[in-house]
């Protein structure tokens, strides 16, 4: 019995009149039968059947909210370690002899002339670089000659000198299966509607602006794109910007300062984390996605106060993504949603990912939890993901944006967006929203979604360990152990396929990963594909759970109820398992 | 249980002993008494005895005093304090007519000719230095890409966001300024930011002009280093902080060794317009043993026999300068930016910039613009020559009106006669800032009005480190003919009497 149905069945037997937010389950360590084994799984469960949030909101979700984490099996966290250490161990032998001159050093060097300056980077600072990173070097920096699309070209590339430079051999690899673009609508296109339109706008405008969007850079198109992004959202004004990355770290600092706290996720992205850097503002981290660290930390600040002077706070951000593109999980929107209301934060949603990738109308996280935009202070996003173009948006209130148009270091000081870029995003979106009278936009949407579950029911079903949402389209499969990064990127590569591998510092540790970005423009037939041939490569690769997956709620020992704001939240603590073998829950209900 | 079974004890063996020792009989059957009479007594004093024990020993292993101060609040008192307080809004208020807030509309390409809010004018404003925004050749070009690659890269550099054609503008920048490596960012503004916070860390010193650019101020901002701001352009102050810090440093010599030293510059400053004293500050860098980083987003493609920048116009080795990066947005009239200089620097940057890594990369047809951007500088050398004629014949228009012209208020800054931008401030400040905005914006208006367009140079006032006073920005570019400029400078001298007078 799929964990699915389980949940539904919990949920189903309590009634539809499920009163708390969000019932997260969570299992305690356990033996799941198999020997010398320990197994902790993390299960989060949204409402089922339109679950009420203080009463205000109507949560419709046609499937329950399930997000897993695995932890780490306790051999593999050990041979991951050991991994690690002799890859050290290595390194520091390597750099001796290179010391000696035994080796030879490719690592470009200092000028003659200033080898007396201080030197520019310390000597650990290079140390994983030399030594981990550029043994698999060859896995990132693939250069593509193509459309990022379903199926993409690259650049054949070989290495004579252990990855420390590369030649371009002149030959191309054909048709390599993309799971590694973020082009989850399928809009990285080069023909079409959207490469027709953007054609026209380079005829009529060129491609640069030269010029500031204050200043002289404000041009009519940013302003059609603008009010298309706010009726997308559902906002009532919305600031286009040039590049994503700038749209966190130029605006956060816009919106807080000193005496303002900021609390950001701990896996934010680099630029949330540099935006609020870069306001002044104190920031504090809870813990990923977990809403009593968050509350905690809204509690105690307004309890306490500022540090030192105990003066109040001015005001308090609340720093969130809508899904987390290295864990494939998706924000806990209306717990936060509920806590932000109750006490008086403001909300900042990042949906790089998620905005055109969830969501029965594409419309991101909100959207996906049927939530009203207006709960959100400032809605953020990119252009980059779903939309096949570059930039970024804030939408919000009209006064959130009209001081953003004054006060964003962006529209100030960097110049305006790239006319056919902008076009791009205008025609992608008016497809989204139906806009152009087709249902093209809607056959996308359904078909990422469809793509998305059957692609992770799929990499379940063989068994591989997998991170985050079922409705997630970014799949991180955990690799752990520091060889097989490499090892996995190049098997599938050799299998045509062409897979993103992340390691440390990326991730933590030991906690390595291959991650697939599922589009609506794969087929069933490449993702077919690319899971039979993950299973190829795994034969020296990827660290499958055995039955893990047969894992299931056996028996509950009683809930423990916490209360959080408005919220209530179980905890229903399972205190073990029956053998593997058993299938049927005997007994599940909860308490909340 | 044992305690209690005492008197049972007593009664037997202990009484009749005690009269044996000659004890009092009332004493003894007070006793006998005590013991019997009530068996729970014992009991009870026991346990007390033993709770007073506890007590005692809890008294001797507990602290006499506490440290922390008790903060007490109750529950019920926290719920109040969350009810009470009250945040500031997200935004502050804002007044309708804020000068900034409501931008001129451009309908229309930003080119040489340009319709603002409606009215076609002929356009000083837009940084198009070489005209290669309406350039036939450089839109073919990004065409050709789009229908090649589509617009979008889906991906940072790392994950399938590296398209050949990228590789292909590394290239070309790095043969263009002669440098081993070049690296390119998707936005201009970050490329500097990024590159400032990738090699000076915390602990770090930074000496910066005082008229630094904005996103100069915020890489220095990332990077948590110790800045010291030197008076715009002027060696000595500079040579002043770095003897001062030649002192520390003998005074230190452990932290002297890992403590990094950055000079950062810009070629042809945006908020002043004039050039930095490059072959004065390579001077410094050799004496006093500091790494020079220059920004040249105005000055790449303008300055120089072949655009080259600052390095080119001084005829400095451009590899004493340890880092160059310049944006792609003006000159190039493309979108991003690029750094470039030696591989030992620039190489790091591929995984320590931030604007590099953690964002997507260029869309590839803005990289092919500006690679045919490139191939029109090489190709053809004239541009800048004839570039030149004009914004000197611009300077000496300026000069003509408004630094001799004793009727005006308004006087030009131009520090050099190479700047293709030049700002036009204000004789005599009224006094508030607010109300020369206000002025320069009417001046603005009027030249609107009769077909020039101009811009305000804007500026964030309370995040600017040092706050350049209000001008407008006058923006000379190769497309604008002899007549044009002489329309642009008499309108803005006619505004400049109807308005200041």
């Amino acid at each position: 019995m799929s964990l699915v149905n389980i949940f539904l069945t919990l949920a189903v037997t309590h009634g539809t009149e499920v009163t708390s937010t969000a019932v997260r389950v969570r299992f305690a360590k356990q033996r799941l039968g198999l020997p010398q084994k320990q197994w902790r799984f993390r299960v989060t469960l949204f409402g089922v059947n339109g679950i009420s949030c203080k009463g205000q909101h109507k949560i419709t979700l046609s499937k329950p909210f399930v997000e897993q984490f695995e932890e780490t099996p306790l051999l593999v966290a050990v041979l991951t370690y050991v991994g690690y250490g002799i890859l050290t161990i290595f390194g520091y032998l390597r750099d001796f002899l290179r010391n000696w001159g035994v080796e030879n050093c490719h690592v470009a060097r200092e000028r003659d002339e200033q080898k007396d300056f201080v030197p520019l980077y310390q000597d650990f600072e290079n140390f994983y670089t030399r030594n981990l990173y550029m043994r698999i070097r060859d896995n990132w920096n693939r250069p593509i000659c193509s459309v990022p699309g379903a199926k993409m070209d690259l650049v054949e590339r070989t290495s004579k000198d252990y990855n420390w430079t590369f030649e371009h051999t002149g030959k191309v690899v054909k048709d390599v299966i993309n799971m590694g673009s973020y082009n989850y609508l399928g809009f990285a296109e080069n023909t079409g509607r959207c490469a027709d339109n953007a054609t026209g706008s380079t005829h009529k405008y060129g491609v640069g602006v030269g010029s500031t969007r204050s200043e002289m850079g404000n041009l009519d198109i940013h302003e059609e794109l603008e009010q298309l992004v706010a009726r997308f959202l559902g906002v009532e004004s919305s600031m286009a910007f040039g590049m994503g990355f700038a749209t966190n770290s130029m605006n956060i600092p816009a919106l807080a300062g000193k005496g303002c706290l900021i609390l950001s996720d701990e896996l934010n992205h680099a630029s949330l984390a540099l935006g609020a850097r870069l306001s002044g503002a104190t920031i504090r981290v809870f813990k990923h996605n977990n809403m009593v660290s968050l509350e905690k930390l809204l509690r105690d600040a307004i309890v306490h106060g500022q540090p030192r002077t105990h003066r109040p706070w001015k005001k308090m951000l609340i720093l969130v993504e809508g899904i987390y593109s290295m864990e494939g999980s998706i924000v806990r929107l209306p717990e936060v949603i509920a806590l932000k209301k109750h006490y008086k934060a403001y909300l900042y949603l990042d949906e790089a990912h998620s905005i055109g990738a969830l969501g029965p109308r594409g419309g991101g996280v909100v959207d996906y939890f049927g939530l009203d935009p207006k709960d959100v202070d400032i809605m953020m996003g990119t252009f980059t993901k779903s939309f096949g173009a570059a930039g970024g948006y804030i939408g919000g209130k009209r006064e959130l944006i009209d001081y953003l148009r004054s006060h964003s270091h962006s529209s100030i000081y960097a110049t305006a967006m790239s006319p056919p870029v902008s076009q791009q995003i205008i025609t992608s979106m008016k497809i989204i929203m139906g806009e152009d009278n087709t249902t093209l936009g809607a056959e996308r949407l359904k078909q990422l979604s469809e793509n998305t579950t059957y692609f992770r029911r799929k990499l379940r079903e063989m068994g591989f360990i997998i991170y985050g949402n079922n409705d997630s389209p970014v799949v991180p499969m955990m690799l752990y152990m520091p060889a097989k990064i490499g090892a996995f990127g190049r098997e599938m590569l050799k299998r045509n396929i062409g897979t993103v591998v992340v390691g440390f510092p990326a991730t933590p540790i030991i906690e390595s990963r291959a991650r697939f970005c599922v589009s609506a423009a794969h087929t069933r037939d490449m993702l077919d594909t690319v899971s039979h041939r993950s299973e190829t490569a795994d034969v020296l690769q990827a660290w499958r759970t055995g039955k893990a997956f047969q894992y299931m709620l056996y028996e509950r020992d009683g809930g423990v109820r916490e209360h959080l704001g408005s919220a209530s939240v179980c905890f229903l603590q399972i205190p073990k398992l029956s053998s593997p073998g058993a299938t049927e829950p005997t007994k599940s209900s909860q308490k909340c | 249980m044992l305690f209690i079974d005492y008197s049972s004890a007593f009664n037997t063996i202990i009484s009749t002993k005690l009269r044996t020792l000659g004890l009092n009989t009332s004493i003894c059957n007070w006793i006998l008494d005590f013991l019997m009479g009530s068996p729970q007594a014992p009991a009870y004093h026991l346990v007390l005895e033993g709770i007073l024990i506890l007590w005692i020993i809890r008294l001797l292993f507990s602290k006499t005093y506490k440290l922390q101060e008790r903060s007490d609040l109750t529950e019920k008192e926290k719920e109040d304090l969350i009810e009470e307080w009250q945040p500031e809004p997200l935004v502050p208020p804002m007044s309708k007519d804020h000068p900034s807030l409501n931008y001129d509309i451009v309908t229309g390409p930003p080119s040489h000719k340009i319709i603002v809010n409606g009215k076609e004018c002929i356009n000083f404003a837009s940084f198009n230095f070489l005209g290669f925004l309406d350039n036939e050749r450089v839109k073919q070009k990004a065409l050709t890409s789009l229908r090649r690659y589509g617009v979008g890269t889906c991906g940072p550099r790392g994950f399938y966001g590296t398209f050949d054609v990228h590789l292909e503008l590394e290239d070309r920048l790095a043969k263009f300024m002669k440098t081993e490596e070049a690296i390119i960012y998707s936005y201009g503004f970050a490329t500097i930011a990024s590159a400032i916070p990738a090699y000076s860390k915390r602990g770090d010193i930074v000496f910066v002009d005082e008229a630094a650019c904005f996103s100069i101020q915020k890489g220095l901002q990332a990077s948590r280093s110790f800045i010291k701001y030197f008076k715009h352009n002027d060696m000595e102050d500079l040579e002043r902080l770095l003897k001062e810090q030649e002192i520390e440093d003998q005074r230190n010599p452990r932290k002297a060794r890992v403590t990094r030293r950055f000079i950062i510059v810009e070629g042809l400053y945006i908020n002043t317009a004039d050039v930095c004293p490059l072959p004065d500050l390579v001077k410094l860098k050799y004496k006093y043993k500091v790494r020079i980083f220059l920004e040249e987003s105005m000055s790449f493609g303008v300055l120089g026999e072949h655009g080259r920048g600052v390095t080119e116009h001084f005829g400095v080795n451009i590899d004493d300068i340890d880092l160059i990066s310049a944006n792609m947005e003006n000159a190039v009239a493309s979108i991003g930016g690029f750094c470039c200089g030696r591989s030992f620097v620039i190489d790091h940057q591929r995984l320590s910039g931030q604007g590099y890594c953690f964002s997507a990369s260029l869309p590839p047809m803005l990289a092919a613009a500006a690679i045919e951007a490139l191939n029109i500088m090489e190709e053809d050398p004239v541009v800048i020559l004839i570039w030149f004629r004009f914004f000197i014949f611009m300077y000496d228009l300026v000069n003509k009106y408004f630094q001799i012209d004793s009727y005006s208020a308004v006087k030009s800054v131009i520090g050099e006669v190479y700047a293709p931008a030049l700002h036009l401030q204000l004789e005599r400040s009224s006094g508030s800032r607010d109300t020369d905005v206000r002025m320069l914006r009417s001046i603005v208006d009027y030249c609107l009005e009769r077909q020039i367009a101009l811009t305000l140079a804007r500026y964030l006032d309370k995040e600017e480190r040092f706050l350049p006073p209000p001008s407008i920005r006058v923006v000379v570019t190769i497309e604008q003919t002899e007549e044009d400029i002489e329309k642009a400078a008499s309108c803005i001298r006619e505004a400049a009497l109807a308005i200041l007078k």
